[in-house]
């Protein structure tokens, strides 16, 4: 019977240490079933955020092996389990217990960008052609493991001045909607900080739903916020217009 | 008064999946003060695992439809046990729920027109589902909570409610806990929405996530409303079988609808040998018309592999059982052939279907646009719940009200794909209105303190049992004995087994132990789930023994046809005086001159 070392964070609010936990592994098995079979044998009170188990709720995020991965969707088969595999919680969030951060601070983020504001003078008609980038955009499944990855938030933990890849995507969304009339290109500039971003690409690299976050949602937010901002010749045009 | 920390509202929802967060964005419309809690963070609900889409007769596709032929559909699929009331306002007042969540921001697939696309389900006359790819749930619950946010409701994410609060046979409050800390909270509310979803966790396959553990139907029977048409649980014809571990994860109808095909080992198409008569005239009987229809001929009838999922799951179940399956126990489901018949077919169902591509890829190893998938029945969604007035959807006791999937009537005997978020939609907006207006209306009652500690001190006995087992060896048995028991091939002789091996359950569930403490505790919150789940379940057992005949989603071996006696009647649950769950059949009401019509015509 093949089985697998899981080297689980075990403890509470930043406490606590590895724990290692053998378990059996069996055809087609994600880090979440080892997980599962961990809590129901060794650890009942292992705490485990999760819903779906299909990579479509975006509940189970955690660093594998030091990468931010969905436990969902994280086949055991794409990793060595001749040694131990490390799963440890998001850093970039307040820890709370084992495996679960306190992700509030993405909800609270979400409440400050200015919401959906319909046209009042368009007819509710579009091309699948106009509406391809923002449904691209509006698959996020809100795991926000491009917020964990990203340098701003993880290592300078600039949560008050810049809100991440996440809503920079949610702003692309609204922004590209051609049903949408509201501008947020201001608001990037000034309390969001999208000029932080050095585009890295990180976030793109851990999007388990392969949006194209760097190139297809931050750069073209950044051309429009220089565009609208930056621009001397622009701004010339604009005067005598 | 106990020192819990107590929240007061006019209105108070359990659950923030699609109906919940209608419900909630209605009610607070109306002008009363709104909360809504959740099991789960905001936006993870199990709604974001639909799918195909919502099912509203816009004829944006098929200018032939409109809502006298989706009420038909539906109570056609329903067996004719559905509540018509319900049938017929949901087909009425779906297109206008599509098109608010439009306008609330969501972004539909559009017609070449420029309107909103629809697409072939099964069961549905014409292309009738607004559809987002095959991610609509997603783009559903996104969209509420989009907007939902800046509505002044307020959310409390990772709540598990444990008690509904009474004064005089009306409810004022819910009593529950924070999963984080596992501190107690009082709720106080005029009126309450129940919209927790479904029962599937206590079946082994199931498409489900963890929250469906039927906590709204069993806080709804605890308090004494009926619950209707327990016995007919959906088990959806195509979930994942390989590997083990996915065994159950959704394989979306979808991909039928975009011309996917079902064949058994012997490549046969087995749906064509098995049409019922009610179907036989809108079906088609050779593969080319089913092709044909896929691709938006309107000359042609659908194939039958669109035929109801309570006919496609047992059909599949036979093939497996008569040793006509694919090697993993299903049979195969087969999208790539129709790279035969279009051009850049891989592409064009990487982009029609991209979850699915995705799914299979990375948890099967398998690339659909080159092979056949292997697919068999997975418990999918409880067409049974709490009995609700059709208009209000109040159930019997004042002040409390369920939408969605705890609710029932809409479904009768089998639900419609794309019936369900369209049920959300037309039933969560109603709840809410309903509810804050009997908010308004009905103030005061008081709260029950015995109540509150009598909660507190059961929630907290399992941390100090010494020598109980774990919560989670009482839910797999209960999993395996549902799964064998009571599922999509029923027998007397098993049932009643099964509502015997329940009580066991039942009391193996009252002493289980738990380990560590409060805190974000997986273990303590299954066992805080268990009673609920084996509740329900035995008003599912309960329920199929009672009907003796095969309708729908239900099928006895022992009574395998339909019977006139069966289209008479529902069934209701309600509790006993010393607790025991009591059955009651309640006659099936007779529709309105103008609905029978439109069913005579129809046909």
């Amino acid at each position: 019977m093949a089985t697998a070392t899981f080297k689980i964070w075990r403890g509470e609010r930043g406490g606590g240490g590895y724990q290692d936990y053998t378990t059996e592994v069996t055809e087609g098995m994600v880090v979440l079933d080892a997980v599962h079979q961990i809590q129901a044998a060794d650890a009942n009170d292992l705490s485990v955020r999760w819903n779906c188990k299909a990579g479509k709720c975006g509940s189970c995020s955690a660093e594998i092996n030091g990468k931010p991965r969905l436990m969902c969707m994280t086949r055991l088969n794409t990793l060595d389990l001749n040694g131990p595999v490390t799963v440890e919680p998001m850093k970039t969030f307040p820890h709370v217990k084992d495996l679960v951060t306190d992700v509030s601070w993405n909800y609270k983020v979400k409440e400050g960008i200015k919401k959906f504001k319909s046209d009042p003078n368009r007819a509710w008609n579009a091309q699948q052609a106009d509406v391809d980038r923002p449904q691209e955009f509006r698959k996020c499944i809100e795991c926000f493991l491009c917020q964990d990855v990203c340098h701003v938030l993880r290592e300078h933990g600039l949560h008050d001045e810049f809100i991440g890849p996440r809503f920079f995507v949610y702003s692309a969304a609204l922004e590209m909607n051609p049903f949408d009339s509201d501008d947020r290109l201001a608001d990037l500039k000034d309390t969001q900080g999208i000029g932080y971003c050095n585009i890295t690409k990180c976030c793109t690299q851990v999007c388990p739903e392969e949006i194209k976050i760097t190139d297809n949602a931050i750069i073209p937010l950044k051309e429009r916020v220089v565009d609208e901002f930056y621009d001397p010749l622009g701004k010339l045009f604009k005067i005598f217009r | 008064m106990s020192d819990y920390q107590t929240f007061e509202h006019d209105v108070l929802v359990i659950g923030a999946g699609g109906a919940g967060l209608s419900a909630a964005v209605k009610a607070s419309a109306a002008g009363v003060k709104v909360a809504v809690v959740s099991k789960s963070l905001l936006g993870k609900a199990h709604t974001v695992m639909a799918e195909g889409g919502m099912a509203a007769a816009m004829g944006n596709v098929d200018d032939r439809d409109n809502w006298k032929v989706h009420f038909a559909d539906t109570m056609r699929g329903g067996q004719y046990l559905n509540n018509w009331r319900m049938a017929q306002l949901h087909a009425q007042e779906a297109p206008d729920r599509v098109r608010e969540l439009e306008q609330w921001g969501a972004i539909f697939d559009r017609t070449k027109e420029g309107k909103i696309l629809q697409r072939n389900f099964g069961g549905h006359r014409y292309p009738r589902l607004a559809h987002v790819g095959d991610r609509t749930g997603l783009e559903m619950i996104r969209t509420l909570q989009d907007h939902g946010i800046h509505q002044g409701i307020d959310f409390h994410m990772e709540v598990t409610i444990l008690t509904l609060l009474m004064d005089a046979g009306r409810v004022v409050g819910a009593f529950g806990y924070d999963r984080e800390r596992g501190r107690f909270r009082i709720f106080r509310a005029n009126a309450i929405i129940l919209a927790t979803g479904g029962i599937g966790r206590a079946y082994k396959i199931t498409s489900n996530s963890w929250e469906y553990t039927a906590d709204g139907h069993a806080l709804a029977y605890r308090a004494g409303a009926e619950l209707l048409d327990m016995e007919f649980v959906q088990f959806h014809p195509t979930g994942m079988v390989w590997p083990p571990s996915v065994r159950g994860i959704l394989v979306t109808e979808g991909v039928r609808g975009e011309g996917g095909v079902l064949r058994n080992k012997d490549g046969k198409r087995f749906m064509f040998e098995d049409i019922p008569a009610n179907y036989k005239g809108q079906t088609a009987d050779n593969e080319e018309e089913g092709w044909r229809y896929t691709q938006g001929d309107k000359e042609a009838r659908r194939p039958p592999e669109l035929l109801t999922r309570d006919h496609v799951a047992r059909c599949i179940q036979r093939e497996v059982r008569e040793g006509r399956g694919s090697p993993h126990g299903g049979v195969f489901l087969d999208i790539a052939w129709i790279k035969e018949r279009i051009p850049n077919a891989p592409d064009h169902i990487k982009r029609k279907l991209p979850s699915m591509y995705h799914q299979f890829k990375q948890l099967g190893d398998i690339d659909i646009t080159k092979e056949a998938m292997e697919v068999g029945p997975t418990t999918h969604y409880m067409m049974g719940g709490v009995k609700v007035d059709a208009e209000s959807q109040m159930s019997k006791v004042p002040g409390l009200f369920a939408a969605g999937e705890c609710g029932a009537g809409l479904h009768g005997a089998n639900r419609l794909g794309g019936n369900s978020l369209s049920d959300l939609l037309v039933f969560g907006h109603r709840a809410g209105q309903f509810a804050a207006k009997w908010a308004k209306e009905h103030t005061g009652g008081s709260v029950n303190n015995a109540q509150v500690e009598e909660a507190a001190r059961e929630a907290l006995a399992p941390f100090d049992r010494e020598g109980g087992e774990s919560p989670y060896a009482v839910h797999h048995d209960l999993q395996d004995l549902m799964q064998n028991l009571v599922g999509i091939v029923r027998v007397q002789k098993e049932m009643e087994q099964a509502v015997e091996g329940l009580q066991k359950l039942r009391a193996r569930a009252e002493k289980v132990h738990v380990h560590g403490n409060r805190e974000y505790n997986n273990g303590w919150h299954m066992a805080m789930d268990l009673p609920n789940m084996i509740e329900a379940s035995e008003m599912i057992a309960r329920s199929a023994i009672e009907r003796k005949e095969s309708r729908g989603a239900h099928f006895r071996d022992d009574f395998p046809d339909k019977t006139a006696e069966g289209a008479s009647f529902n069934s209701i649950i309600k509790r006993g005086s010393n607790g025991e769950q009591v059955l009651e059949r309640v006659p099936v009401t007779e529709m309105t001159a103008e609905l029978k019509q439109i069913i005579e015509e129809m046909k």
